[in-house]
């Protein structure tokens, strides 16, 4: 994961002085968890790579700016996040006013139960199970799907999650318990139809 | 699930449990629920092997090396020198 400890204050003073090989630096150290996010949150190779290549142009053109008592860290993701955020907008933009309406606390339909607890790693770690993965967190609304990449995926603290999209902590603890729930019924309902399949076919 | 009454209620809080960010009386209170509630068992372990599945997927990720070395012509980075990584 990106760290904030990774990146001592002598650093950080000479990024913002435009210093290019702290730069470079910081691109080496971070940009295969922002492709990873975008990627993610896209579910596209080429919008994740403009993703990737126009967060760091931004950082660049901002540090200057950087105020150094903040997090690195958030700050770079914040970026991404909402470059990533933008492209959907492009894309779908009817969707934009759903992802920032996404607490609405409807009824949730009981949970599945299936019972994949003891299902075999190879299982659990095969191309498909990864297929059905990145199929399931395309299926969460952006709102839901960003607050779930950035906690769960990225391993940021709810705080930096918050921090990150400008909303407070306890949106992002909703979000994120609708997220992993959703989640989890999808994952069920998919390990379900593998065993029955298992079954059937030996 | 519902078979024992108020499981829905504890369906909330899972999440807190599994990052220990539950009070100690209501995760005692989980934790009692949870002996006599195969069902919701099941849904809190499920629970917890989906985030571990995503967290692991992400694990030791690298950039591919052709993205790598686009983003670096596209920052004016690639004659610096910098070994490559992620």
């Amino acid at each position: 994961m990106i760290d904030d400890k990774d990146f001592s204050p002598a650093f950080v003073d000479r990024l913002t002085a435009g210093d290019r090989t702290a730069y470079a630096e910081l691109v080496e150290k971070t940009s295969a968890r922002i492709y990873g996010l975008a990627l993610r949150m896209l579910s596209n190779e080429q919008d994740a790579e403009d993703v990737l290549q126009e967060t760091y142009l931004k950082a660049y053109k901002a540090l200057p700016d950087f105020e150094k008592r903040s997090s690195l860290t958030t700050w770079l993701y914040r970026i991404a996040a909402n470059e990533a955020l933008m492209v959907i907008r492009k894309k779908k933009p009817l969707q934009q006013s759903i992802e920032l309406d996404d607490d609405n606390d409807e009824d949730q339909a009981p949970p599945e139960i299936v019972d994949w607890r003891f299902l075999p790693e190879k299982e659990l770690a095969s191309a498909e199970t990864r297929r059905m993965l990145q199929e399931a967190v395309d299926h969460l609304s952006p709102a839901l799907r960003i607050v779930f990449l950035l906690r769960d995926v990225q391993g940021l603290s709810v705080r930096e999650t918050a921090d990150i999209l400008g909303v407070n902590e306890n949106v992002v603890k909703t979000r994120l318990v609708r997220a992993r729930l959703k989640l989890r019924d999808d994952l069920s309902g998919y390990f379900h139809e593998r065993m029955v399949s298992e079954v059937h076919h030996g | 699930m519902d078979e024992h009454g108020h499981c829905k209620d504890y369906l909330k809080n899972f999440c807190d449990y599994i990052d220990g960010e539950l009070p100690p009386e209501l995760c005692d209170q989980l934790k009692a629920h949870l002996a006599e509630c195969t069902n919701c068992t099941i849904v809190l372990e499920t629970l917890k092997s989906t985030i571990d599945l995503y967290q692991n997927s992400a694990e030791g990720e690298r950039l591919p090396e052709e993205v790598h070395s686009r983003l670096l012509a596209r920052l004016q980075l690639d004659d610096n020198g910098i070994s490559k990584g992620g």
